[in-house]
């Protein structure tokens, strides 16, 4: 097996991938829930950075900054998703292409 | 003794600049009269510091205030009032009253009466500036204000369409038998001012090489080191410097705009065509003369252009019948003779004669304006005549100062122009002497041919159209001083010397007496046989040229001015303008328009492209945003790794 | 030994998961893979000795927000399959790949700041929960009120988004007005 030990290289590795995976689900996805999914990827795929730097260094701000993440994601899920069921009530579809107002 | 230097030498700003307020009203006649009161100011005190000057003998300087001090250069705004320039002070602020007195008359159905005193007003600042700087940059301040002035004051009636070219030696602009002194007023202008140009760049190169190698301007440090250059720097210098008095001066090959300007008001061909801004150069000679004495080869190329200059003017002036036109060449000969005298070391003779012919050549343009008012702007003589019986004062008036400029004895002429005959003798310059000498007997005899058409012999004027009358009685109480002095100044003659050789160089012609009675001799014999030919010749025949001679070649050749302007309009004009077209056409739009106007529909092109950017879609901008990361990316590691 | 083994254990199943989330066309596959993906992450907090934030994590991701996102898919129509025609999925695929291998790259690369000092200090004898109190309450007391606020303002946000008839107070109505259906401002005039 690689590694007797894990580092925190190997930490940091695997926040990329699962950050990479989360992005290409924001980038791929059309579908708005299915885009906030992905968001939730992403964000847990830092939190999981944050606590690996925390413990190998010995510092407790990472695992703080990870709890203030969580809490904001938290009440950005709230928000979100009161939006869009107001858009679904106004529109009928969740469909990322109908979003185009804002069209240049 | 300060205070009279900046009258005299800001009374005609003032005047100029309250002319101007009233540039573009009606006419006000209280205009006229403030400004030549303010010249007459400005008369009162030049000839104040002529007494001065004149008594004591010591030149008055001051130093107005510092313009240019940058290191170890210093060129302040001084001014100097010493035997020369106050010379100058006097024979302008003399002439410019009087001319100004005039125009009230001869201006007086202008709409543009208010203007012409505020640029004629502003001409005579100029030429103070000129005159009274005691550095070279102040000359040069003061030579390009005359210039445009002069500009100003020739394209006066700028509003006359240009004339036709033909090939009718009656109709054409470039002949002197055409009603047409040139194209037009702004065509006359406009060669003026470039001509003059381009003769200034020589001048400015003179003063040029003048700072670089001495490191100042002023004239008493200049003059005090000139001698410590090589000689053929100081070679250089003087030519240059003659190349700027060739423009302004109107020297062959700079002399096609002294003529042309006479589609200018006739006070102003009087005030800067004869006495003022064409004796600048002269001026201008005089003042370096300690430069050009160090190269007198330099001097005898000097002497030689007058010399032609003065039979090459004079002999146009045979045939011409535009009044202004003859008086104009008379001018240029007489500017000749100036740079003769100049050339060949006699600086004060220059001046004397610079002064002479100042009055009496000013008062024969002011006696042309009144004919001209008086025969509504006819400008041909061989349409006058016998305009003694309607205007006997301008009459008496101008035949004597054509006698002054003829050299009649004891006139103001007749003592200046012996004194260049006798240097150019006296340096053995035979051929100069020769030359002129028959160049005065041209001169003698083309000025009565121009008495004699105009106010003797047949009214040749339409009766009904033309009433001619003597003009106001003002005009000619301020001609009769100019007349006075026309035949007085000459006798001044030793105190003139007297004064001015403080500091201008003594020079006497070395002539014996008998040989000096001779050459006076044969002078004054020329100058009366060429009057008398002119008085006979008409009483007998009404004319001078047959019909058989006005088919001559050489009829048309002085005609057409020695088809000098044609010439120059080929050679010079047309592939100025050709090549000016082409830059135009080819590379001003074709190359820098297209560039400019590349690059910004470039940016517009660009623009316009990048709104696809936009397309509203969130997934799509979400996209860029993952092609951005990556790129920065690529930029950190790239750049990372290169540390 | 176990520690190994329980990552790359962990690492794996957190990986299929958040793949499928991403991949699958079914709404309801993706959000259970969603929720079993965050449990999974939780376990990486507890080998990371950050047992508090494995605790949080559980409850507050596991439990409110995927429960917020199971009630919110209540509305859409999911018992569907999702249709998307995404545009250019390769580009996105190739895209997404390069920069996981440079990110990955990078930090495969020697740790930098190895010799950093820690601000807040890991206090090995206390235990993680009394730890992490100890810096909230005291150091980040301004963050955790801020955030308090703004749990606030996102639920009342939320609220006033989604909710129906907002200008009935049910409170104050009569029961009869209720059953008519009549507004706020039909009720003030009838009073007038």
């Amino acid at each position: 097996m690689s590694g007797i030990e894990i580092t925190l290289n190997d930490y940091l590795a695997l926040s990329t991938i699962i950050f990479m995976i989360g992005m290409y689900g924001a980038m791929r996805r059309t579908n708005l829930l299915m885009l906030f999914f992905s968001t939730e990827i992403m964000l847990n795929a830092v939190n999981i950075g944050m606590a690996a730097i925390s413990k190998f260094h010995g510092d407790l701000t990472g695992q703080m900054f990870a709890f203030f993440i969580i809490a904001i994601a938290a009440s950005e899920v709230a928000i979100g998703l009161g939006l869009l069921i107001l858009w679904f009530k106004r529109h009928n579809t969740i469909d990322l292409d109908s979003l185009k107002s804002m069209k240049g | 003794m300060e205070n009279y230097l900046y009258i005299a030498l800001f009374a005609p700003l003032v005047g100029s600049l309250i002319a101007a307020l009233f540039g573009n009203t009606p006419k006000k006649l209280f205009v006229g009269i403030l400004t030549s009161g303010l010249l007459g100011v400005s008369l009162i005190a030049s000839v104040n510091l002529l007494a001065h000057v004149f008594t004591t003998g010591e030149a008055i300087h001051v130093n107005m205030m510092d313009w240019i001090v940058i290191g170890n250069v210093s060129i302040p705004f001084g001014f100097v009032v010493d035997q020369v320039s106050v010379t100058m002070m006097v024979v302008v602020t003399m002439v410019s009253t009087m001319v100004h007195i005039h125009s009230i008359g001869y201006m007086d159905h202008d709409t543009g009466f208010n203007r012409f005193f505020s640029y004629l007003s502003a001409f005579v600042f100029s030429m103070m500036i000129l005159v009274m700087s005691d550095n070279f940059a102040g000359l040069f301040i003061g030579w390009e204000g005359v210039g445009l002035c002069s500009w100003l004051l020739i394209g006066f009636w700028y509003h006359k369409e240009d004339v036709k070219k033909s090939n009718d030696i009656y109709e054409s602009p470039y002949s002197t038998l055409s009603p047409y002194s040139s194209v037009s007023p702004g065509y006359a202008a406009n060669e003026a001012f470039i001509m003059n140009r381009v003769a200034d760049l020589g001048m400015l190169i003179g003063i040029f090489l003048i700072f670089w190698n001495l490191g100042t301007l002023q004239y008493d440090a200049v003059f005090a080191h000139i001698g410590s250059l090589d000689t053929g720097t100081v070679v250089a210098i003087a030519t240059f410097l003659f190349i700027g008095a060739m423009g302004k001066s109107a020297q062959f090959p700079f002399n096609t705009w002294l003529a042309n300007a006479m589609e200018g008001p006739t006070p102003v061909s009087a005030l800067i065509h004869a006495a003022t801004m064409v004796t600048a150069g002269v001026y201008l000679i005089v003042r370096a003369n300690e430069i050009f004495t160090v190269v007198p080869e330099v001097g005898y190329f000097i002497a030689s252009l007058g010399a032609f200059v003065a039979i090459f003017a004079a002999t146009q002036a045979l045939v011409a019948t535009n009044m202004k036109k003859i008086i104009a060449y008379s001018t240029l000969s007489q500017l000749g003779y100036m740079f003769v005298a100049a050339g060949l070391g006699a600086y004060w003779i220059a001046l004397f004669h610079l002064a002479t012919h100042a009055f009496f050549k000013s008062v024969l343009f002011l006696g042309a304006g009144n004919v001209m008012h008086a025969t509504n702007d006819e400008i041909n003589i061989k349409k006058m005549g016998g305009l003694k019986a309607h205007m006997p004062y301008t009459a008496f008036i101008m035949t004597v100062a054509s006698l002054a400029l003829a050299g009649f004895p004891f006139l103001a002429g007749f003592y200046s122009k012996e004194l260049i005959l006798a240097s150019a003798f006296s340096e053995h310059a035979y051929i100069l002497w020769a030359t002129l000498w028959v160049t005065a007997g041209l001169t003698a005899f083309y000025s009565f041919r121009l008495v004699m058409y105009v106010f003797y012999g047949k009214e040749n004027y339409d009766h009904s159209k033309v009433h001619p009358h003597e003009t106001y009685p003002f005009v000619i109480a301020a001609m009769t001083p100019l007349a006075i002095l026309a035949i007085s100044a000459g006798w001044f003659e030793h105190e003139f010397v007297h004064m001015v050789t403080h500091i201008l160089p003594e020079y006497h012609p070395h002539l014996e007496g008998s040989t000096n009675l001779i050459l006076m001799i044969i002078t004054i014999g020329i100058s009366l046989s060429g009057i008398a030919f002119a008085y006979f010749k008409f009483k007998k025949s009404g004319g001078y040229f047959s019909e058989s001679m006005k088919n001559n070649f050489i009829y048309k050749l002085l005609a057409n001015q020695y088809y000098f302007p044609h010439m120059i309009e080929a050679v010079i004009l047309k592939p100025y303008l050709a090549i000016s077209k082409f830059s135009w056409k080819e590379i001003d739009m074709k190359l820098i328009d297209a560039i400019v106007d590349g690059i910004a529909n470039g940016f517009y092109a660009g623009g316009e492209s990048g709104t696809a950017m936009q397309s509203g879609s969130l997934s799509k901008s979400l996209k860029w945003m993952g092609i951005g990361i990556l790129i920065l990316l690529i930029l950190v590691v790239a750049f990372g790794n290169l540390k | 030994m176990f520690e190994v083994v329980a990552f790359y254990l962990f690492a794996f199943l957190t990986i299929a998961m958040f793949s499928i989330t991403v991949i699958t066309k079914n709404a309801l596959y993706a959000l259970s893979s969603l929720a079993a993906g965050m449990i999974f992450i939780s376990a990486f907090f507890f080998m990371l000795g950050a047992e508090f934030l494995g605790a949080v994590q559980i409850v507050v991701y596991t439990g409110a927000v995927m429960a917020l996102y199971a009630f919110g898919m209540m509305f859409f129509d999911s018992i569907n399959d999702i249709k998307e025609n995404p545009t250019n999925a390769r580009l996105t695929f190739v895209m997404t790949g390069i920069i996981a291998l440079i990110v990955v790259a990078i930090f495969m690369a020697p740790v930098i700041g190895a010799n950093a000092t820690a601000h807040y200090p890991i206090h090995e004898a206390y235990g993680n929960t009394q730890d992490i109190g100890l810096v909230l309450f005291t150091k980040y007391l301004v963050p955790f009120e801020v955030a308090a606020v703004m749990l606030l303002v996102a639920m009342i946000g939320g609220i006033v988004l989604a909710g129906k008839k907002m200008d009935i107070s049910v409170t104050e109505t009569s029961e009869h007005d209720l059953d008519n259906h009549k507004t706020d401002s039909e009720i003030v005039k009838d009073i007038k």
